[in-house]
């Protein structure tokens, strides 16, 4: 009983000094993004690996999943006649859930874990030691460009998503399953609104961006410079932004979408 | 500790530094001088912290106690700035190289200057192709890190090193593992550069001949305090048991070849821990 | 460092195609549109029961939508539902005996405003009244009805 209370303290205090060491490595990072935009090549390079790299998946899934809802959405919405409104239902799904979940998602499998492993093992091969020894800071040099480009990256990709998602689901209803292609883009418009519904969608998405690039960097930063504990901060990246994303949707959706 | 070399030359100054790290003391109140101008090494088995001594001379690591000047600046109380000054002014060779993975050998030599000058992009290229000649790679601007040896990573992160033109270099470990023909060339690329360009250069290393052949002045150090000093030659006929395995290899003497466990037929005989 | 101008373009490319998404999201799929750029004018009518009519439901006339409900009150002084609507001013040609309905698409479909034109020849300007309408069906109103009449057949 002792030893698990001692155990329980033990992880308590580990992940409070993590969180603060994430904050104090995330304050640095934001403040080294205005040398950032005094360079914009590093942001450019950054954006290409980053945001550029990601296009395909994100638009594959996205003509994916659009199509999924396209199908299943119909064969619901038709046992009650109204399949007028599966334009409705398809873009309200993929604008506030799916394009910013399932982006956010496929961001932290495919650029947050590359960032993580980019970084843990600069710094087990001591790069990021022999920059600061060169008197570069690498907070600005490597982490803050990287950090920019995936909170910028992150809302075009969900916007890409959900726009090819819907275009996905009307090829689906109306080319396959018959439904009127007027009524599929006009009821959509009836009811998605463009405060409550797009910008909500690419808030979330922009709160995404911030948290998954975060815990990249981070736990790349802070990862042991050895292959394993490189490996393990990939693991922890994929698996802690999923949890972070899917809880903060939760709590975001809630303050949205509540009353 | 009485110190035989005068403190008007010297440009690193390590004064009763102590250094611990978890409960493991690294230094236990050491003091030394590095002079200007001259080839110093510092001298120990592997796991004695020559790195970290390093690392701490370039404000990287923070000291429990003591202090270190550099050109006359207490290199833990410069502000952050300051400090970025300083280091500017200092090149390090890692073990490894560190040459950044992402760039070619050309831009890997550019990047301190890129980074820190405003010249423009001839001029850079005057000057790398300079530094690259310098350590006899020139040919091999356009390879990629990875293509490179051990000795040619170490000879690129070197000219990457002179690049800012430094008063001084710290070279970590710079012979390990480099096979005989390498270690020649960066032995003679160690003495020449530091003659050439007037540098102060410190020395990391384990290697006794190579180290023994160019450097000026020898700090032996071991468990944390300094067991001998002097020019090679003095070294090498000090009456210190301990200094004397060190630099013939001897397998046991005052540093034992067991690790430090309970007695040998005990251990044998009992039960031991499942796992 | 080198083919910095593919680079250049790719990223270019993608920035570009994020925001023509963003752009299709906030124009084709979204009901910004429908209240930027065109101008409209308004007219207000007045309900028993306005039902389940909210703000941004569409007002029609012969299935087309021409408009949208812009807020609905209540009127103290009549006990009525006073619905507002702004009406695309291209459709300017509404007779003043024009019939406002609450009607509903489909069994479960979204409650709109129907107008049916009558035959005068004044037309109705911005801030004019709709004087003949017809509230919503309350479904539960409805059903009550049938069943009080089926059973005062039976007797």
């Amino acid at each position: 009983m002792i030893e698990f209370l001692q155990h329980l303290g033990e992880n308590t205090r580990t992940s409070f000094t993590k969180l603060g060491r994430g904050t104090f490595f995330l304050l640095q990072t934001i403040s080294g993004i205005i040398s950032v935009l005094a360079r914009p090549r590093l942001l450019i390079n950054q954006m290409h690996s980053i945001g550029v790299l990601s296009f395909l998946i994100i638009t594959i899934s996205g003509l994916f999943v659009g199509m999924v809802l396209g199908l299943q959405g119909y064969y619901t919405l038709s046992d009650f006649g109204a399949e007028e409104a599966l334009g409705v239902m398809v873009a309200a799904s993929l604008v506030r859930e799916l394009g910013p979940v399932v982006t956010a998602l496929l961001f932290a499998g495919r650029a947050g874990s590359a960032l993580t492993a980019e970084i843990g093992l600069m710094k087990a091969t001591e790069q990021l030691s022999g920059m600061e020894m060169m008197a570069v800071d690498p907070i600005k040099r490597i982490i803050s460009p990287r950090f920019l480009a995936g909170f910028l990256s992150m809302p075009l990709l969900a916007a890409l998503f959900s726009a090819i998602g819907i275009i996905g689901g009307q090829m689906i209803g109306s080319g396959l399953l018959g439904v009127d292609e007027g009524a599929y883009w006009s009821q959509m418009q009836a009811n998605i609104d463009f405060q409550d519904d797009i910008i909500n969608g690419v808030i979330k998405s922009i709160v995404f961006g911030f948290v998954t690039s975060w815990i990249a960097l981070f736990e790349g930063y802070d990862a042991i410079p050895t292959s394993e504990g490189v490996s393990r901060a990939t693991t922890r990246t994929v698996v802690n932004s999923a949890f972070s994303i899917l809880g903060l949707d939760f709590i975001l959706t809630t303050l949205m979408f509540g009353d | 500790m009485d110190n035989s070399v005068s403190h008007q030359n010297s440009l690193v100054s390590v004064r009763n530094l102590s250094f611990s790290r978890g409960n493991r003391k690294i230094f236990d109140n050491i003091s030394l001088e590095i002079e200007r101008g001259k080839i110093t090494a510092i001298m120990g088995p592997s796991g004695t912290g020559k790195t970290t001594l390093l690392k701490l001379i370039g404000g990287q690591l923070f000291p429990e106690q003591g202090s270190i000047t550099v050109d006359g600046k207490n290199v833990h109380q410069l502000r952050r700035s300051d400090l970025y000054n300083l280091r500017k002014r200092m090149g390090m060779l890692f073990q490894s190289g560190a040459l950044l993975t992402d760039m070619n050998v050309f831009d890997n030599v550019a990047f301190p200057l890129r980074e820190h000058t405003h010249l423009t992009e001839s001029m850079i290229r005057t000057l790398v192709l300079m530094k690259l000649q310098a350590v006899g790679l020139r040919g091999a601007r356009d390879l990629m890190p990875n293509e490179l040896s051990g000795g040619m990573a170490r000879r690129i992160a070197l000219a990457r090193a002179i690049a800012l033109d430094p008063m001084m270099i710290m070279y970590d470990e710079p012979f390990t593992g480099q096979d005989p023909i390498s270690k020649g060339s960066l032995v003679h690329l160690i003495k020449s550069l530091n003659n050439t360009l007037g540098l102060t250069s410190i020395m990391v290393s384990h290697d006794v001949q190579e180290t023994a052949a160019i450097a000026d002045y020898i700090y032996v150090i071991s468990e944390g305090k300094i067991v001998g000093q002097g020019t090679p030659k003095e070294i090498e006929q000090s009456p210190s048991e301990w200094v004397q395995q060190f630099m013939t290899g001897a397998a046991d003497g005052p540093v034992h070849f067991h690790y430090p466990a309970k007695d040998y037929v005990d251990d044998l005989l009992s039960t031991g821990k499942r796992y | 460092m080198q083919h910095t101008s593919t680079q250049d373009t790719l990223v270019g490319l993608f920035v570009a195609s994020g925001i023509v998404g963003l752009f299709f999201l906030a124009l084709q799929v979204s009901n910004l549109s429908s209240f930027v750029e065109r101008d409209s004018y308004t007219i207000t009518a007045s309900f028993e029961n306005s039902g389940g009519l909210k703000v941004k439901s569409p007002v029609s006339a012969a299935g087309v939508k021409i408009g949208q409900v812009s807020a609905i009150n209540f009127d103290p002084k009549t006990y009525q539902s006073v619905v507002q609507m702004s009406i695309d001013s291209q459709y300017n040609t509404l007779p003043e005996d024009t019939t406002a309905s609450v009607f509903t698409a489909g069994l479960l479909g979204e409650q709109y405003v129907n107008l049916e034109p009558g035959g005068s020849e004044e037309f109705l300007k911005n801030g004019g009244k709709i004087e003949i309408t017809q509230s919503a069906i309350i479904l539960e109103k409805a059903l009550g009805q049938f069943l009080f009449k089926s059973a005062e057949e039976k007797k």
